[in-house]
């Protein structure tokens, strides 16, 4: 059974020098996908990824990255858009850095792919109307 | 073929008026000529829903048992400080007003979650509002003290009185600096990462009239979701503002101040709005109606998002420091692209005007008029246009 988890890695300095990610390829055969990364050696790192394989090599996965010293935590936040709130101005737009929402180009509405939405929160404060609300 | 709008009225009235918007008309105007068009149409609804500053609201609570002299004292309502330099019970909620206790800019940038626009917000929702005052007292009116709810049920009157409002045309803003900045104009991307726009371009009333040739004071108008007038130019009112060969301004020009019975207005046409980093607003929606009283009228209805340039400014320091640099020009057609080029970079663009509420409006007050629920109203008086030299003065500053 395949697998597909958005994981936010924390890595404390002394391992953001190590190849870890590759080792979750070569090793476990997973696939990523990097949401977010700020990782500089010698510096606490802190990776976003959709992490995906089969079940029992996920689990080896993240089992190889806790022995490695990498704190996990699941993706549980959400950003979700009030409906009721959105004017559909579409300050939005240039602010999400992975261009989830667009314009429908032909009625000018706002749409929100909360697929492309890796939940870093910038919209949140940047909607004038707060009509994006972050969910822990 | 020259129509008035007493005309116009009793074909309203009869519900046989022509009524398209002013994004229908020119579509309308290429397929039957200009000329048949003018005399086939009778009203062009414009529409705009966009942050306005410059609103607010007078309201009278009524006199409580015994008396409160508000006038001179102190009033919150649901923590916001409105004005009260007024008569006993005549208070002002401006849009921008912000709690004592927030802090501002302080934590930079500051969220201003809950202003005065907030207020008019709540109180169109039917909600209750709480409102505290601290009075000197007096011999006619002698209370000191007062907590109570207040409902816009309840109270004598909520109008809404916005002396700033449906800008015609405005600028384009970017941000040349190296790091972000937070302004009126939303969140500016370093070295030319956006460009922000505020304008519901060939939707907008103004620039579908620009040189007020219909609109005038006492012109009927679609506001907040009820029905509002124009009571006046508004302030910082610039009819001579550069303009292009057709007409219309290619800078913040003219500006209108409206008025209308906060009671009739309706929920999602007035809503309270948080600039982040900057402060707290009200966005309003404002359609007006264009009686369409000769051939000339028509044609200036026709303009679209191509004819219509607004200049690119820097907001990290031409605008901060009035210098009166442009960066250029773009029409609102290439930023409703999605992209403009700006010094030879290609910024994403962004607009804080809704068009899908423009367009709404446009609608709504089409519908109105088709119905004959709405007539168009004669302007008592013209706003200042070019004739009147008015222009947009700066500040003289005289230290004391």
């Amino acid at each position: 059974m395949n697998v597909s988890r958005r994981i936010v890695l924390h890595f404390p300095p002394n391992i953001t020098g190590q190849p870890v990610v590759y080792r979750l390829v070569k090793d476990f055969g997973l696939t990523f996908n990097i949401l977010k990364a700020s990782v500089s050696p010698g510096q606490e790192g802190l990776l976003v990824m959709e992490l995906s394989g089969e079940q029992k090599n996920y689990d080896k996965g993240i089992k190889y990255l806790t022995e490695a010293g990498v704190e996990i935590q699941s993706l549980s936040q959400d950003v979700v858009r009030d409906e009721s709130q959105c004017t559909h101005c579409g300050a939005c737009i240039t602010i999400c850095p992975t261009e989830a929402f667009s314009l429908e180009p032909k009625t000018r509405k706002v749409l929100f792919d909360h697929n492309k939405c890796v939940v870093c929160g910038l919209c949140v404060k940047a909607c004038p109307p707060r009509a994006m609300i972050l969910y822990f | 073929m020259a129509k008035t709008i007493a005309e116009i009225n009793e074909k309203i009235r009869k519900g046989k008026a022509v009524v398209v918007t002013a994004e229908e008309v020119i579509d309308i105007a290429k397929e039957k000529g200009v000329k048949r068009a003018a005399e086939e149409i009778d009203v062009v609804t414009t529409g705009t829903f966009s942050p306005m500053c410059g609103s607010g609201a007078f309201l009278n609570i009524g006199h409580s048992k015994p008396r409160i002299k508000l006038g001179g004292g102190k009033v919150y309502l649901n923590d916001i400080p409105v004005y009260t330099g007024m008569a006993a019970v005549d208070i002002f909620l401006g849009a921008t007003a912000l709690p004592d206790d927030d802090p501002r800019n302080k934590f930079y940038p500051g969220e201003f979650n809950y202003g005065g626009g907030h207020v008019i917000e709540e109180l169109i929702a039917g909600k209750d509002i709480r409102l505290t005052a601290a009075a000197y007292g007096t011999d006619c009116y002698p209370r000191k003290k007062l907590e109570t709810l207040i409902n816009i049920k309840d109270i004598n009157e909520a109008i809404l009185f916005n002396i700033r409002n449906a800008y015609q045309n405005y600028n384009v803003a970017v941000n040349l600096s190296d790091k972000v900045i937070y302004t009126y104009m939303g969140v500016l991307k370093s070295n030319l990462g956006n460009a922000n726009y505020c304008s519901a371009g060939q939707l907008s009333p103004l620039l579908n009239d620009p040189y007020y040739k219909t609109i005038g004071v006492g012109t009927k108008i679609f506001l907040g979701g009820g029905i509002g007038y124009v009571a006046w130019h508004g302030t910082q009112h610039n009819p001579t503002a550069l303009r292009g060969d057709n007409g219309v301004p290619r800078r913040g020009a003219g500006t209108l101040a409206v008025i209308g019975d906060l009671k009739q207005m309706k929920m999602g046409w007035l809503v309270g709005t948080s600039m982040l980093g900057y402060g707290a607003t009200l966005t309003v929606g404002i359609g007006v109606p264009i009686p369409i009283l000769s051939e000339e009228i028509l044609r200036y209805t026709l303009v679209t998002d191509a004819d219509i340039l607004a200049p690119v400014v820097d907001y990290s320091e031409a605008y901060p420091q009035m210098k009166p640099d442009i960066l250029g020009e773009v029409s609102y057609a290439e930023l409703k692209s999605g992209h403009i080029k700006v010094q030879g970079k290609d910024v994403p663009t962004a607009s804080l005007s809704s068009y899908p509420k423009a367009v709404e409006i446009a609608n709504i007050l089409k519908k109105w008029i088709e119905r004959g629920e709405f007539l168009l109203t004669e302007p008592v008086a013209p706003l200042p246009g070019i004739e009147s030299g008015i222009t947009f003065k700066p500040l003289k500053e005289r230290p004391i």
